[in-house]
């Protein structure tokens, strides 16, 4: 029910950030939501507003559980 | 940011649901999951492996009520510059909509964020500005933040937000639907984390996994439901876990209590839900558009569902979008009578839009 | 007809509303022709005696956009929806409606890139006209340009070409009900440049972003693509984008079109944009790109030469015409296929 995109955050000034979602995609995003956040992470962007801070390796992170979902498959016995 | 899309891992997966050979019905109770699981075929990808997968309430336009519409457009007509999300600003009540209004005059503008609102209300300081807030956890503490940072006195709140965990409860209390497992949603969870659907097993002791949106999230979040259900276990599981920690996010968290309180609210499709509005707390009144302007508000005249549509039911797992009398036949995206047809992350619409080949 | 019935903003934007507009209100309402290419056929541009013949307004906002402007946009408009059917483009009108008090520098701008458009285009502003209205009526200004094509020299040669490889097409100029069972689909670049540039400066939700709009003239590649042949039908993805335009396709030759997800070109900073905002990139608008419908034998040899051309580097086969089913329909990333309606009306960004 909730559209969000992850972005890396490349500028930080007081509670306004830019974050990058692609390609020079750019857009001013609030950080009022978040403990802290600093340029290079990666952030969770909804309706203009940074919702969590997620894992620089975001994408290896989810490869890594979908193959020990996969692959641990010990349910057989 | 490049997806994981690929076929290999999908087959992947359906083999291993496929070698736990159980029979399964699960609800989704997000629009954004929907629309994923329709995009990408997976429910009739995951059908001839015992997987039935159904939509419940998840679509913040399909459940905010026609009277809340209705509200917005009354303000329009007065002449109040009525700022909204896109999606809440097409839905069609007795054929008119925030949008179709512009033809009479009033001013609706779509804004991304609730930031870009508070913009418009300080370019037009001698006007009244009203955010239409729709949105469940996700979208509720930005609105609270707002609130607390002093916005132009000109800026008001129509307060329309939503709790998703309070209408999981309420769907299973009526037990209507036998529901194997729910699919809960990803971004309601980076914000509220785990407890809260802990909370919900204890009382009813179904499967829960917390989903991503990709299309192997979903996938792999069904066959993490579907082993709980072959080992006959009742826990909630975090399969978005690059997204959601346990605690959710606190800060969001701590800005929703200091700035609204729980009260029973009526849902399209569920009725009165205990606990799961979101009213704007006594001392920040003066931004509760509804108080402000209610003498305007009493022009509003009372709505009843047009007859033969079965969305409250489609909204509870009861009715599948074909099973509605009107689908696809009276009831088109271009001619909305129910609103899971109206937004575009109702399960109507998406059954439309992306009806199978 | 309900009189409080009003036009809204999707009755514009090349979706179905505005197709039941066309037809219920206008169609219906004007005595029917019987040119070769006459208005029920609701095609690029007429045919009327061997001369092709298109009129299109520009509203577009804001006036100047990255990547182009109004002026721009208005001449390669009006060429390529000539070029499109097999006409070269050669003399076009110009009607400015201006707002009292629009800058006479922001029109000097605008005049210069319809000159430098016409030059790459070898066309001829031949006639037009200028008129102002008061203040507050109109936001800056908006173009027509109509315009007039003589038959490509390439087109009968073309036809030919599509004649030795399956029956013949009974039409003399590339119409949007030509297409065949087999017939393959390539599109002539990337899509949703344009929507993208455009939305990234609308009020409310702009976003600065790297994608500039793709508009621009596209006669010269079109002659080289019919010199080489087995070209049935072409169109360019305007209002709606590939959405509306297989839709379109799809209805006036009674077929089906089936296309892959993973071969459309699309740019990263389009993709980003869309899936931020939450719009499908199928029903954004480009003003630079062609869709060919061509015979299957002729497919990859017309991609070569599309693909030596500047316009048409990044040129991708994405599918082709079936009578499986009714309709558009597309194979996604992982496999499932679903079908792609056209479009209702301008994309608007979503929470949810």
């Amino acid at each position: 029910m909730c559209l969000a995109v992850p972005g890396l955050l490349i500028e930080v000034n007081g509670i306004i950030g830019k974050v990058d979602f692609g390609d020079g995609t750019i857009r001013k995003v609030n950080l009022a939501l978040l403990e802290k956040a600093k340029p290079g992470d990666y952030v969770l962007v909804h309706a203009g507003y940074a919702i969590q801070v997620v894992p620089e390796e975001y994408v290896r992170e989810t490869i890594e559980l979908w193959r020990k979902v996969i692959s641990l498959e010990d349910f057989a016995k | 940011m490049f997806r994981f899309r690929d076929k290999s891992t999908a087959n992947k997966i359906l083999e291993k649901i496929k070698d736990l050979n159980i029979k399964a019905k699960f609800m989704n109770v997000c629009g954004t999951h929907q629309d994923t699981i329709v995009r990408y075929s997976l429910d009739t990808l995951l059908e001839p492996y015992g997987i039935e997968l159904v939509a419940g309430p998840g679509c913040p336009i399909c459940v905010t009520t026609s009277r809340e519409y209705m509200e917005a457009m009354v303000l329009a007509a007065r002449g109040k510059i009525i700022t909204t999300y896109g999606d809440a600003a097409r839905v069609r009540i007795r054929g008119r909509s925030l949008l179709t209004l512009r033809g009479d005059g009033a001013d609706i503008r779509i804004v991304y964020s609730i930031d870009d609102a508070v913009e418009i209300a300080k370019m037009n300081p001698n006007r009244d500005v009203v955010f239409l807030a729709v949105g469940f956890e996700t979208t509720a503490p930005s609105t609270a933040y707002t609130i607390l940072s002093d916005p132009p006195r000109n800026f008001y709140i129509l307060n329309c937000h939503r709790r998703i965990p309070p209408a999981i409860e309420a769907l299973l209390s009526l037990g209507e639907v036998k529901i194997d497992g729910f699919i809960d949603p990803g971004h309601v969870s980076t914000i509220i984390g785990l407890e809260p659907y802990e909370r919900i097993v204890s009382r009813f002791p179904i499967p829960h996994v917390i989903s991503g949106f990709e299309p192997l999230d979903v996938l792999v979040s069904v066959y993490m439901l579907a082993r709980q259900v072959k080992r006959g276990e009742a826990k909630v599981e975090n399969e978005y876990s690059r997204a959601v920690r346990r605690e959710g996010n606190p800060r969001a968290l701590k800005l929703i209590e200091e700035v609204f309180e729980y009260t029973d609210l009526e849902w399209r499709g569920l009725s009165r839900v205990e606990n799961s509005g979101m009213r704007l707390k006594r001392k920040y009144e003066d931004r509760d558009a509804r108080l402000v302007f209610q003498d305007e508000l009493k022009l509003l005249e009372e709505y009843s569902e047009p007859k033969g549509c079965r969305c409250s039911e489609v909204l509870r797992g009861l009715a599948k979008p074909r099973e509605c009398p009107l689908f696809s036949i009276t009831c088109t995206p271009l001619n909305p009578i129910g609103p899971c047809m109206v937004s575009v992350e109702g399960a109507c619409y998406i059954e439309y839009k992306h009806r199978r080949v | 007809m309900d009189k409080s019935d009003r036009i809204v903003m999707a009755h514009g934007a090349g979706g179905y509303l505005m197709h039941r507009l066309i037809k219920e209100h206008i169609l219906s309402i004007l005595p029917r022709d019987n040119f070769e290419v006459g208005l029920h056929a609701l095609d690029d541009s007429a045919v009327v005696n061997d001369v092709v013949f298109k009129s299109d307004s520009y509203t577009v906002k804001p006036l100047f956009f990255p990547g182009g402007d109004i002026g721009r946009l208005a001449v390669s408009g009006t060429v390529n929806d000539i070029s499109v059917m097999g006409g070269k483009p050669i003399a076009l009108s110009l009607a400015l409606v201006l707002e009292e008090g629009f800058p006479i520098y922001d029109l000097d701008r605008i005049m210069q890139s319809i000159a430098s458009t016409c030059r790459e285009a070898d066309v001829y502003v031949v006639t037009g006209d200028t008129k102002v209205v008061e203040k507050g009526s109109l936001d800056g200004c908006i173009i027509n340009c109509s315009g007039i094509g003589v038959r490509s020299q390439y087109l009968d040669y073309n036809i030919d070409v599509v004649r030795r490889f399956r029956g013949g097409i009974e039409a003399r100029w590339l119409l949007d009900s030509n297409i065949r069972p087999g017939d393959k689909i390539i599109v002539s670049g990337t899509i949703g440049d344009h929507g993208v540039a455009i939305l990234s400066c609308r009020e409310g939700y702009g976003f600065e972003s790297s994608i500039k709009s793709d508009v621009r003239p596209l006669n010269r590649m079109i002659e080289k693509v019919l010199s080489v042949g087995g070209v049935v039908s072409m169109k360019d993805p305007t209002r709606g984008g590939l959405a509306n335009l297989l839709n379109e396709w799809s209805e006036k030759s009674h077929v089906g079109i089936l296309i892959k997800e993973e071969d459309i070109p699309i740019r990263e900073g389009v993709r980003a944009a869309c899936e931020m905002l939450g719009i499908d990139p199928l029903e954004i608008g480009n003003e630079g790109k062609v869709v060919l419908a061509v015979v299957a034998e002729m497919a990859e040899e017309i991609l070569e030469v599309l693909r030596e051309t500047d316009e048409g580097k990044d040129a991708a086969i994405i599918g082709e015409a079936t009578d499986e089913f009714e309709g558009v329909a597309m194979e996604t990333l992982i496999g499932g296929k679903r079908i792609i309606p056209p479009p209702l009306g301008d994309p608007v960004p979503r929470i949810c």
